[in-house]
């Protein structure tokens, strides 16, 4: 008897690995939709996911409990990953057959997202085109391709200058009245500049790191600021080149680490480390670094400003933006898009400002007294009205070559010209790319 | 084995069933073929774990390579034949990413090796605080090499104390990994210095396996310490050091990922894609652009390019000495 069982127990036990081992590749998909979607009593829930950004995960928890009660036989879960890992989560997640109903995505990362199918366009009859264009601030249409658009934000951010009023004082300059214009920035940050007899820097008058809101600076900032335009009308044209604002916004960027001699790429590892240890008096940065200043720097003296403008006033913008998943349809489709009508309402977005300090995507609800007036926020929500989103084909690539062309200058000594060319040159690439299986 | 008493009795019966219950009943019938089958089972079950999770995906990667594969995308995968390859042998940065890990392998493993020998070697001199030392030189080995980066980090950056060492010396400050051209020594350096740990256990091991008689038998000979070092410490050696190249090399391989991720300045391989390594590489091909295909062509020449330096390194450094 014994025996037997010794037989049937390995019996069982290598049934159950060969199992384990070839399920992943055929029925998962299947299951998964018929498991997830409808429970017993035919209700519906929803798979949300977010990056892992702790005052918007707790809000997410607090709105999804009250849609829950507003809405009864829905349901919504929510699943958050750590920002630097979340591509690749949802990419491993898309073989499996798993995944979300309804994903919060950069904007940046939309068009790769619709171009590899993995969303669907929002339906019109719960978002028409026209009410999202009057109501909304025109910088979601960074997420509108093939005339559809393919997510709706509840907030946008913007970038704009923080300033250490205590080191402004300290180098003689009002701080009460920020650098508005090119020169005067210029002439703040080399004011605010201390270095030792070696030449190293000891205070950088202002912070300056391409890989973190630099590269953004330079293309919705600087660029149009001086005159210029990244991309044609019809977003398939690098035309940065075409104007010579675009060199000299190139020129003007990089005269920091070189010319001016007020910045470091990489001083005091970064940006924010920089200016949170008052090591840096000046850097330009997003609203979403208010909650990050509040608990990490509460005591410091800072203040914010629209970004110094040239010919005319631009800044950068982008947003976290909610799309639905292509497999959805029928009564999750419905209860989708109630739950993303719920997010974009006005009421959830003023709940958002208060919770994360990201600014209202409807101009409506943004451009309330009670926000234009707001110290902190005053000045980025004073910048919505002249902000861009770039349209990116690939954020991480076109990131990359803008430090690229910075470090060819700063490191390898290019002509500031050529390396500008290149950068030009590369990143029509991508479009080309982009658009040659469009 | 009192389970297996009555087997024998059954042992008689066997020739005669048909030939469907022979097999199970020769199995029931020897006391032998029953340990066998135990044993080999028990074997077996994490082969198969083995070939569900490592053999069969790294066979699809060969697939997967030859499409053209959107990670994001659900529709048909088109077959695209080499044209990954090609793609790839195009690109300056994979290129570019080839070379440094070959710089990361030679100057990592070698500079590994010959630390682990010398430290190995002192530790084998010293009578006391030997354990001191030994825990001393493998702290680094088992702490946290996202840890040990960024402080690393710090240490190396402008306003670090190393540049003010070198200010007081009267030297020029370094930008270490802010320079296209230092920052892949920098963080190879650090690899070394961590890994010694590891090599020193293996060498010391090494080590106590070499019979004294024969450091006896070179004194008497008046063998000077180089002679001895060379003709007999190094040769008895070498299955030590083909041991320890061979896994350096592929642990190299791997940790030249989290190391450059955590140390290059731009977090994936900068300056300038001067400390990329293709594992680098290949975790942004496909998780960050979701190119799997081109991501798993890659990896099938990382891992032809692997074979062959393994090859090569059992080839050339294994040699029989017989004393």
């Amino acid at each position: 008897m014994y025996r037997k069982w010794q037989f049937m127990l390995l019996g069982i036990l290598l049934l159950l690995v060969l199992a384990a081992c070839s399920g992943g590749e055929e029925d998962s998909s299947s299951d998964a939709k018929t498991d997830e979607s409808e429970g017993a009593d035919g209700e519906i829930t929803l798979e949300y996911w977010q990056y892992s950004f702790d005052s918007k995960v707790t809000l997410m928890d607090e709105l999804i409990a009250e849609f829950e009660e507003a809405n009864p036989g829905i349901k919504v879960e929510q699943t958050n990953f750590p920002y630097d890992q979340y591509n690749e989560q949802v990419a491993a997640q898309v073989p499996a057959g798993r995944g979300p109903d309804v994903i919060n995505l950069f904007y940046g990362w939309v068009p790769t997202y619709v171009d590899a199918g993995y969303l669907q366009p929002l339906p019109q009859d719960a978002f028409p085109h026209d009410e999202i264009e009057s109501e909304f601030f025109p910088l979601v249409e960074a997420t509108k391709m093939d005339g559809e658009y393919w997510t709706i934000p509840t907030a946008v951010r913007t970038l704009a200058l923080f300033y250490n009023k205590d080191l402004f004082e300290e180098a003689g300059l009002d701080p009460e009245s920020p650098p508005t214009t090119w020169e005067e920035l210029e002439d703040y940050a080399v004011q605010l500049t201390k270095a030792d007899d070696s030449g190293r820097l000891e205070q950088s008058g202002m912070a300056w790191e391409p890989a973190q809101q630099g590269h953004q600076w330079l293309r919705d900032g600087l660029t149009i600021q001086a005159g210029g335009q990244v991309l044609s009308e019809d977003r398939k044209d690098v035309v940065w080149a075409d104007d010579p604002a675009g060199l000299e916004a190139f020129k003007y960027w990089l005269s920091f680490p070189t010319d001016l001699g007020t910045s470091e790429q990489g001083f005091y590892t970064d940006d924010v480390t920089a200016f949170v240890t008052e090591k840096a008096a000046m850097n330009i940065d997003g609203s979403f670094r208010i909650g990050t200043l509040q608990s990490d720097a509460p005591d410091l003296n800072y203040a914010v400003a629209p970004l110094p403008g040239k010919d005319a006033q631009s800044t950068n913008s982008s947003f976290w933006t909610n799309g639905i998943t292509a497999g959805v349809e029928g009564e999750k489709l419905e209860a989708a898009t109630k739950f993303l009508e719920f997010l974009t309402s006005d009421d959830v977005m003023e709940r958002w400002l208060d919770a994360t300090g990201e600014l209202p995507a409807k101009e409506a609800v943004a451009m309330q007294d009670k926000y234009v007036n707001d110290e902190i926020y005053g000045p980025f929500i004073e910048s919505l009205p002249f902000a861009n989103a770039h349209f990116f084909v690939d954020e991480t690539k076109e990131r990359d070559l803008v430090i690229d062309a910075a470090n060819k200058v700063l490191m390898e000594g290019m002509d500031p010209e050529e390396a500008f060319n290149e950068l030009v040159e590369s990143t029509q690439e991508l479009y080309d790319a982009y658009w040659s299986d469009k | 084995m009192e389970q297996f008493s009555d087997s024998n009795h059954n042992h008689d019966k066997k020739p005669d069933r048909k030939e469907k219950k022979s097999l199970t009943s020769k199995f029931r019938g020897n006391l032998k073929y029953q340990k066998y089958l135990f044993v080999y089972t028990c074997l077996l079950l994490p082969i198969i774990f083995y070939l569900g999770i490592r053999i069969l995906p790294t066979l699809f990667t060969f697939n997967v390579g030859f499409r053209d594969w959107n990670l994001l995308s659900t529709d048909i995968q088109p077959f695209v034949g080499f044209e990954n390859y090609v793609t790839l042998f195009k690109d300056e940065v994979f290129i570019k990413s080839i070379f440094n890990t070959l710089i990361y392998i030679v100057l990592g493993v070698s500079g590994q090796l010959l630390f682990g020998i010398v430290v190995a070697l002192l530790l084998h001199k010293i009578n006391r605080f030997v354990g001191f030392f030994r825990v001393i030189y493998f702290i680094p080995y088992v702490t946290s090499i996202v840890a040990i980066s960024w402080v690393f980090q710090w240490i190396l950056m402008g306003n670090g104390i190393i540049n003010d060492v070198l200010i007081n010396l009267g030297l020029p400050p370094q930008p270490f990994l802010n320079s296209p051209d230092q920052a892949i020594y920098v963080i190879i350096g650090a690899m070394i210095w961590q890994s010694i740990g590891f090599q020193m256990i293996l060498f010391l091991a090494g080590l106590e396996n070499i019979p004294e008689m024969l450091y006896e038998a070179a004194n008497i000979d008046g063998a000077s310490s180089w002679q001895k070092f060379w003709h007999v410490t190094l040769p008895l050696l070498n299955p030590t050091i083909v041991f320890s190249a061979v896994i350096g090399t592929i642990t190299f391989i791997q940790v030249s990922f989290t190391q450059v991720v955590n140390m290059s300045m731009d977090g994936s391989g900068g300056p300038l894609d001067s400390t990329i390594s293709v594992v680098v590489y290949i975790y942004q091909l496909a998780f960050r652009q979701f190119d799997m295909g081109l991501a798993s062509a890659a990896t099938v020449i990382l891992f032809l390019f692997i074979l062959a330096l393994t090859i090569f390194q059992m080839k050339v450094l294994t040699k029989k000495f017989d004393y």
